[in-house]
C-alpha cells in the first residue's frame, strides 16, 4: 500500500532542513471513513432507524471512527517505522485548481504534528461516538446527530491533514459547519438555534482574519513593494520575475515546471505547507530574508500575517475578543461539547499557530501577541468561572482559559509544549466534559451545581475520573496536566525574544508567567469548586426538573419532541436498578435498539431519559413525577462509564510523554517526537536547573492553594463563606457572575448596528427597490391595459366599424334588389340613358 | 304633308307611353297592357319604313311576325298571371318580389 | 307611396338629375343637331293628314289612358283604342293586311285576352288596384327622360325617306313572302305558338288544379 518514494537530502534528526516526503497511497482513507459514514446516515440514516431500530445508525458511525481511527494506527506504525527526519508521509489524490501562481491540491500529508492531532481526532473521537450512545439514546433524530458527528470528525480530518492552506481553510469552515449544526442540534429552540448561528457568526469574524492573513502570506512570497521616492505612501509592486514565473501557468504540470527552484526547494508564493515550510528553512532559498524584510506600508509582513492569522485562531479557538460563541455553545449535546469544544475544534487555532511556527517563529511581534492574547483571555475566562452555577458553563469557561494556555505556549515558541497542553487538555477536558454529561444525566438533566451534591455516593465511578480530571487540570504532577502546564510557563518566564508592535518586550514573559500562575490558581479553584459542589456534600436536588433555561439539550429536546418521547418511554419497562415504582407497561421495543449487552444498563439510562421527558412532557406537572421517583441520581451506563474511565486513564498515561528535561536530561517523549514538524531556533534564557524545580513547585503550590480554597469554601456545602462574600460584595460578584457584560457590549456595539444597517438595507429593499419593481410593473400593467384599450377600441372598433360599414352599405345597397320588375326596368333605362349620354359626352 | 316622321313620333309616343305603363302599373296585367304598347309602337316603326324607307313587304312581314308573337307573348303572360294569382291572391307586382334581396 | 324625409330627398335628387340630364341632352346634343338637320318647312295639310292627325291622337290618347288610368278597365279600354288607332295607321302605310291582322289578333285576341285576365284576376268590386309604384311622378320622370330623346332621334335624323308607292294590296306578296323568302321564320312561329299553347295551357292548367 505504500510507495517508499524518498526525495531526500538526508540531515540529521535535530537538524532543520529540508524533509524527506514518504508518498503513500492510504491516506485519503482516513477522512473518507467518517464522510462515508456521514454521507450514510444523512441521506438513508432516517429510514434504517426506522427499519432496524437505532443500533445500526451507530454502528455505522462508530464503525467509520473506529476505521479510521484503525487506518490512522498504521500511518502511526508506519511513520514510527521511519527514521525522525523522514517522518512525512504525503498522499496527493489530483491537482484542484492552478490559476497562474496559486496551486491547490486534494492533497494529504501526515507529518508528527498532524498524526499526534489525527490519533487525538479519531480516538478521542471514537470514545466520544460510543458516549453518544448512551447519551442520545432517546433522541428520534438519532441518525443526523451522528451524521453530523461525522461530518465534524471528516471536516477536522481535513484541517489538520490538508497539505496546503486551502484544505486546512476547507476544514476550517468545515468544521464550523458542524459546530454550528451540532450546536443548534435541538434547532425547534430559538435559544439553541441562536447559540448556533452565534458560534457561526463569531467564527466568521475569524475566518475573515484568517483569509486575509494567508492571502497575505502568499502575496508577500512573491515579489515586493519598493517605495518611490522613499515616502511610506508611493510604493511600487516590483514582481521578482523569477519568483512569479508560475503566473503563466494552468495547469500542475506547466507550474511545476516554470517554478524557480533554489537547492532544489521550490521558491515562489506557494500555499502548500511543506514548500513554504522548506522554502523558509532552508537558508539558501532567501525566502526568509525576503519575508523578513518586507513591509506592507511600514508594517512588517509577518508581523502582519502573524496577526491575521491568529485572528482567525482567536475566532476558532475562543479567544478574546471572540470567545463568546464558546459558552452558548453548552447549548448543543453534552457529547458535542466534549469532542467539538474541548478537545478538537477549538484546538484547530492552536494547531494552525503551531504548523506554520515556522512563520511566527521569524517574527516576535507576532509571538507575542499571541502569548499575550493567550494569557489576557486565560485570566480573564478563569475570572468568569468562578461564580458560574452551570456545570457546562463552568466548563466551556475553563477550556477557553486552558486554551490560552495553549496559546502562551505557541506564542513564547514553546510550541511543541503548546501542542502537549492540547493532548492533555483534550484528554481531562473530555474526561471533564462527559463526567458532567453523565451527571447531567443522572440528575435528571439538571446542569445548575446548586441542585446537586452528594453525588460521590451515586456515581462513583463518574466520580473517580472527574477528581482525576481536576487533578489534571489543575497541575498536580500524577496527572498529565501538570507536566504540560508547567512546561508551558517556564517556557513564558524564560522567553526573552518576545516584542510587541515591533518593539522588543523581554519583560512580557514574566508577566504572562504571573499570569498564568494566578490563572492556574483560579482554575484549580474553580474546578475544585464545581468537583465539591456536586459530588460532595448532601443531594439537593429533591425534585424532578424542568429547566427552562437549560443548555442542556435533553428537557427541551423532551419538550419538543414530547408526543413521541412520551410514546416510546411510556411504554418503557420496569427494568430499573433502583427500583423505582413506575406506573408504566411493558418493556418498550424502542430500547431493543441498544446494543444486547448494554440493553440492561442501556435501556436503564434511556430509561432515565425517558423519565425526563415524561417529566418535561408533562409540563406544570413535572414535580409530581420527580416525587414521582424520589429525584435520586443513579449512575450512568457502561458506555458512558467506560469512556470516562478510558479518559481519564489516558489522561494519566499522556504524562508520560512530557517528563521535562531537567528531570531526565533527555528531551520529553512528544517534544522529540514533535520536534522536526516544528520551528526551532527559538532562544530561551538558560536558567540552572534548581530554578526550573523551583517553578515547578510554585505550579504546584498554586494548584494546591486553589484546591485549598475550594475545599475550604464549597467542600460538603457546610461553608456559608461563599454565600456572604457574595453578599458582601454583591456588585462585584454580579458583574463577574455576568461574564463582564461583554456580550451585552458586543450586542449594543456591533450587532445593534449590523441589525439597523440590516433593516435600513431592508426597508430600502422594500420600498425603493420593490417600489421601483412595483412600478415597473404598474407601468407593463398599465401599458397593458392601454393596449387592450386601444385593441378593443381601436383595432376592434375599426375592425367592427368596417364590418358595420359593410353591413350597412350593404344593407342599403340590397335595396336595390326589390325584387320588382319595375325597379329593373327603370335601373335598365337608367342606364340606358347612361349610355346615351356617355356616348355624347366621349364624343 | 304627313310624312315618315309623323309616323315614327307616334310610334316613338306609343313606346314610351308603353315604357311609362311597364314602370309604373301596379297591376301585372297593366303591366303586360304596356308591353302590348311597345309592340305596337315598334310594329308602326316597322311598318312605316317599310312605307317610307324601304319599298317591298319585308317591314310588314315583321310587323306581322310581332303581332304573332306578341299574342303568343300575350297568351303565357296572362297564365303566368293568372297563375300568380292563383298563388298570391293578389296580382299587384308589389308583392311578386320573392327575389328581393 | 309614403311620404318621408329619405324618400322625399331621393325623389327630388332624381328629378334633379332627369332636368339636368334633358337640359344637357337639349342643349348639347339636339339643338346643334336640329340646326345640322334643318326642319324642313310645314305643308298645307289636306284631309288625310287631318285623319290621320286625328287617328293619331287617338292612338297616344288612348294610350295615354293605359298609361294614366286608375282602373285597370278604363286602360283595356285605352288600349282598345290605341290598337285601333295603330290599326288605322297601318292602313295609311298600306299595310292592309297588317291592319286587319292587327284587328283580328291583337284586338281581337290579345285584348280579348287581356280582358278575361283582368276579369279573372281583379275582385270586380275592387277595382282601382292601380296606384303605380313609383308614383306617377316617377313615370312624369320616366317619360320626360326618354320621351325627349327619342322624338329627338326621330325627327333630327336624315331618313332616307324615298316617295311612297301608290297605295295598294299587300297579301299576295306578303302570303308569297312567307312561303319563300320568310318560310323559316314563318314555321318557326307556328311552332311557338305551339309551345305557347302547350306552355298556357300548363301553366293555366296547373293553377287550376292547384286549386
Amino acid at each position: 500500500m505504500e510507495n517508499a518514494h524518498i526525495e531526500a537530502v538526508g540531515h540529521a534528526a535535530e537538524t532543520i532542513g529540508r524533509l524527506a516526503v514518504h508518498h503513500v497511497s492510504y491516506l485519503w482513507l482516513i477522512p473518507l471513513f467518517p464522510i462515508v459514514g456521514a454521507a450514510i446516515n444523512a441521506t438513508i440514516g432516517w429510514k434504517l432507524q426506522r427499519i432496524f431500530g437505532k443500533k445500526i445508525v451507530h454502528r455505522i458511525a462508530v464503525t467509520a471512527m473506529l476505521l479510521a481511527f484503525g487506518t490512522a494506527l498504521f500511518a502511526f506504525a508506519q511513520m514510527l517505522a521511519l527514521p525522525a527526519e523522514e517522518r512525512f508521509l504525503q498522499n496527493t489524490l489530483w491537482n484542484l485548481l492552478t490559476a497562474g501562481r496559486l496551486t491547490v491540491d486534494l492533497g494529504f500529508s501526515l507529518d508528527q504534528l498532524s498524526m499526534m492531532m489525527v490519533l487525538v481526532i479519531t480516538g478521542i473521537g471514537s470514545l466520544i461516538h460510543v458516549f453518544s450512545i448512551g447519551y442520545m439514546a432517546d433522541e428520534p433524530a438519532y441518525w443526523r446527530f451522528f451524521s453530523y458527528l461525522n461530518l465534524f470528525v471528516f471536516a477536522m480530518l481535513l484541517l489538520v491533514m490538508g497539505d496546503n492552506f486551502a484544505m486546512m481553510f476547507f476544514g476550517w469552515e468545515g468544521v464550523g459547519l458542524a459546530s454550528y449544526l451540532l450546536i443548534a442540534f435541538w434547532y425547534t429552540d430559538p435559544e439553541k438555534a441562536a447559540a448556533g448561528m452565534k458560534a457561526f457568526v463569531v467564527n466568521r469574524f475569524g475566518d475573515f482574519g484568517f483569509l486575509a492573513g494567508l492571502l497575505l502570506l502568499f502575496w508577500g512570497l512573491g515579489g515586493g513593494w519598493q517605495p518611490r521616492d522613499q515616502g511610506l505612501r508611493n510604493l511600487d509592486y516590483l514582481p521578482k520575475a523569477e519568483l512569479n514565473a508560475t503566473a503563466a501557468a494552468s495547469t500542475a504540470a506547466q507550474a511545476d515546471a516554470l517554478a524557480p527552484r533554489i537547492e532544489g526547494v521550490k521558491v515562489g508564493p506557494t500555499m502548500n505547507f511543506r514548500e513554504l515550510r522548506d522554502q523558509v528553512v532552508v537558508e539558501g532559498t532567501g525566502v526568509k530574508e525576503g519575508l523578513l524584510h518586507k513591509t506592507v506600508w511600514g508594517i512588517p509582513l509577518l508581523m502582519l500575517v502573524g496577526m491575521l492569522l491568529f485572528i482567525g485562531a482567536m475566532g476558532k479557538s475562543a479567544q478574546l475578543p471572540l470567545y463568546v460563541w464558546l459558552p452558548d455553545a453548552m447549548a448543543g449535546p453534552t457529547p458535542v461539547s466534549a469532542l467539538i469544544h474541548a478537545a478538537t475544534m477549538v484546538t484547530a487555532g492552536v494547531y494552525m499557530v503551531a504548523r506554520l511556527s515556522f512563520i511566527y517563529a521569524l517574527d516576535p511581534s507576532a509571538m507575542g501577541w499571541v502569548a499575550l492574547i493567550g494569557a489576557l483571555t486565560a485570566i480573564f475566562a478563569a475570572s468568569i468561572g468562578f461564580f458560574q452555577y452551570d456545570i457546562k458553563k463552568v466548563l466551556a469557561y475553563s477550556t477557553v482559559s486552558q486554551l490560552g494556555f495553549m496559546f502562551i505556549g505557541v506564542g513564547v515558541g514553546a510550541y511543541w509544549a503548546g501542542a502537549y497542553h492540547l493532548l492533555t487538555h483534550a484528554f481531562f477536558k473530555a474526561t471533564l466534559f462527559l463526567g458532567s454529561g453523565s451527571v447531567i444525566l443522572g440528575c435528571h438533566h439538571e446542569q445548575d451545581m446548586r441542585k446537586m451534591g452528594g453525588l460521590k455516593k451515586h456515581m462513583p465511578i463518574t466520580r473517580i475520573t472527574y477528581l482525576a480530571a481536576c487533578w489534571a487540570i489543575a497541575g498536580f504532577p500524577w496527572m498529565n496536566g501538570f507536566y504540560s502546564k508547567d512546561e508551558i510557563l517556564w517556557k513564558a518566564f524564560t522567553s526573552e525574544h518576545l516584542a510587541l508592535f515591533g518593539h522588543p518586550t523581554p519583560w512580557l514573559g514574566g508577566l504572562i508567567y504571573l499570569i498564568g500562575i494566578v490563572t492556574a490558581t483560579g482554575t484549580s479553584f474553580y474546578m475544585f469548586r464545581s468537583y465539591y459542589m456536586t459530588f460532595t456534600g448532601a443531594y439537593r436536588g429533591g425534585e424532578g426538573h424542568h429547566d427552562e433555561h437549560n443548555e442542556d439539550p435533553h428537557a427541551a429536546t423532551a419538550t419538543a419532541m414530547s408526543a413521541t418521547s412520551v410514546a416510546v418511554h411510556a411504554s418503557d419497562g420496569a427494568v430499573h436498578a433502583d427500583g423505582h415504582a413506575h406506573g408504566h407497561p411493558a418493556p418498550a421495543p424502542a430500547h431493543g435498539s441498544h446494543a444486547a449487552p448494554a440493553h440492561a444498563a442501556a435501556s436503564h439510562a434511556g430509561h432515565g431519559h425517558g423519565h425526563d421527558d415524561h417529566a418535561a412532557a408533562q409540563d406544570d406537572g413535572a414535580h409530581a413525577h420527580g416525587g414521582h421517583h424520589g429525584g435520586t441520581p443513579h449512575e450512568s451506563p457502561w458506555t458512558i462509564t467506560l469512556v470516562l474511565s478510558l479518559l481519564a486513564l489516558g489522561s494519566f498515561l499522556t504524562l508520560f510523554l512530557g517528563i521535562p528535561t531537567a528531570w531526565t536530561h533527555r528531551a520529553p517523549l512528544l517534544e522529540h517526537w514533535l520536534a522536526p514538524a516544528l520551528a526551532e531556533g527559538i532562544a530561551f534564557a538558560e536558567k540552572p536547573p534548581w530554578m526550573e524545580f523551583a517553578f515547578q513547585g510554585i505550579g504546584v503550590l498554586a494548584g494546591t492553594v486553589g484546591w485549598f480554597f475550594a475545599m475550604v469554601l464549597y467542600k460538603d456545602a457546610r461553608s456559608t463563606v461563599p454565600a456572604s462574600l457574595k453578599e458582601r460584595f454583591a456588585g462585584i460578584w454580579t458583574v463577574v457572575y455576568d461574564k463582564y457584560y461583554v456580550d451585552e457590549l458586543y450586542a449594543a456595539t456591533v450587532l445593534k448596528p449590523a441589525v439597523w444597517v440590516a433593516r435600513a438595507f431592508s426597508r430600502f429593499d422594500g420600498t425603493i427597490l420593490d417600489g421601483l419593481v412595483n412600478f415597473a410593473g404598474a407601468v407593463g400593467r398599465s401599458l397593458g391595459r392601454f393596449d387592450a384599450a386601444i385593441d378593443r377600441y381601436l383595432v376592434d372598433g375599426a375592425v367592427n366599424a368596417f364590418a358595420a360599414g359593410t353591413l350597412g352599405f350593404g344593407r342599403s345597397l340590397r335595396g336595390i334588389q326589390t325584387g320588382r320588375i319595375q325597379t329593373y326596368l327603370y335601373g335598365a333605362l337608367g342606364g340606358a340613358l347612361v349610355v346615351v349620354l356617355l356616348n355624347f359626352l366621349i364624343q | 304633308m304627313v310624312t315618315l316622321t309623323h309616323f315614327l313620333v307616334v310610334g316613338a309616343l306609343l313606346f314610351t307611353l308603353g315604357l311609362v305603363t311597364v314602370a309604373t302599373r301596379r297591376n301585372a296585367v297593366g303591366v303586360l297592357m304596356g308591353v302590348e304598347l311597345i309592340l305596337n309602337g315598334a310594329n308602326v316603326n316597322f311598318v312605316a319604313f317599310n312605307h317610307y324607307v324601304t319599298g317591298g313587304v319585308s317591314g310588314q312581314v315583321f310587323a306581322l311576325f310581332v303581332i304573332v308573337l306578341a299574342a303568343a307573348e300575350a297568351a303565357v303572360g296572362l297564365a303566368i298571371v293568372l297563375s300568380i294569382f292563383q298563388t298570391f291572391k293578389t296580382i299587384d307586382v308589389r308583392f311578386a318580389d320573392l327575389m328581393r334581396e | 307611396m309614403k311620404l318621408n324625409s329619405s324618400r322625399i330627398a331621393l325623389w327630388f335628387f332624381a328629378t334633379l338629375l332627369v332636368v339636368v340630364f334633358i337640359g344637357y341632352m337639349t342643349t348639347q346634343v339636339i339643338q346643334p343637331a336640329a340646326a345640322v338637320a334643318g326642319v324642313p318647312a310645314p305643308q298645307p295639310a289636306g284631309l288625310t293628314d287631318v285623319l290621320f292627325y286625328v287617328l293619331a291622337a287617338l292612338t297616344v290618347a288612348g294610350a295615354t289612358g293605359v298609361a294614366l288610368s286608375r282602373n285597370i278597365l278604363y286602360s283595356a279600354v285605352g288600349l282598345l283604342m290605341a290598337l285601333l288607332g295603330a290599326g288605322s295607321l297601318y292602313v295609311f302605310l298600306s299595310a292592309d293586311f297588317v291592319a286587319v291582322t292587327q284587328l283580328l289578333i291583337y284586338i281581337g285576341g290579345v285584348l280579348v285576352l287581356i280582358l278575361f285576365a283582368v276579369m279573372l284576376t281583379n275582385r270586380i268590386t275592387e277595382v282601382n288596384v292601380s296606384n303605380t309604384s313609383f308614383g306617377l311622378f316617377g313615370g312624369a320622370l320616366l317619360f320626360v327622360s326618354v320621351a325627349p330623346m327619342l322624338l329627338a332621334v326621330v325627327t333630327l335624323t336624315p331618313w332616307p325617306q324615298r316617295t311612297p308607292e301608290a297605295l295598294g294590296p299587300t297579301t299576295a306578296a306578303i302570303g308569297h313572302g312567307f312561303l319563300t323568302k320568310w318560310l323559316l321564320p314563318f314555321e318557326v312561329a307556328s311552332l311557338v305558338l305551339l309551345a305557347t299553347l302547350v306552355g298556357a295551357v300548363v301553366i293555366a292548367r296547373k293553377e287550376i288544379k292547384a286549386d
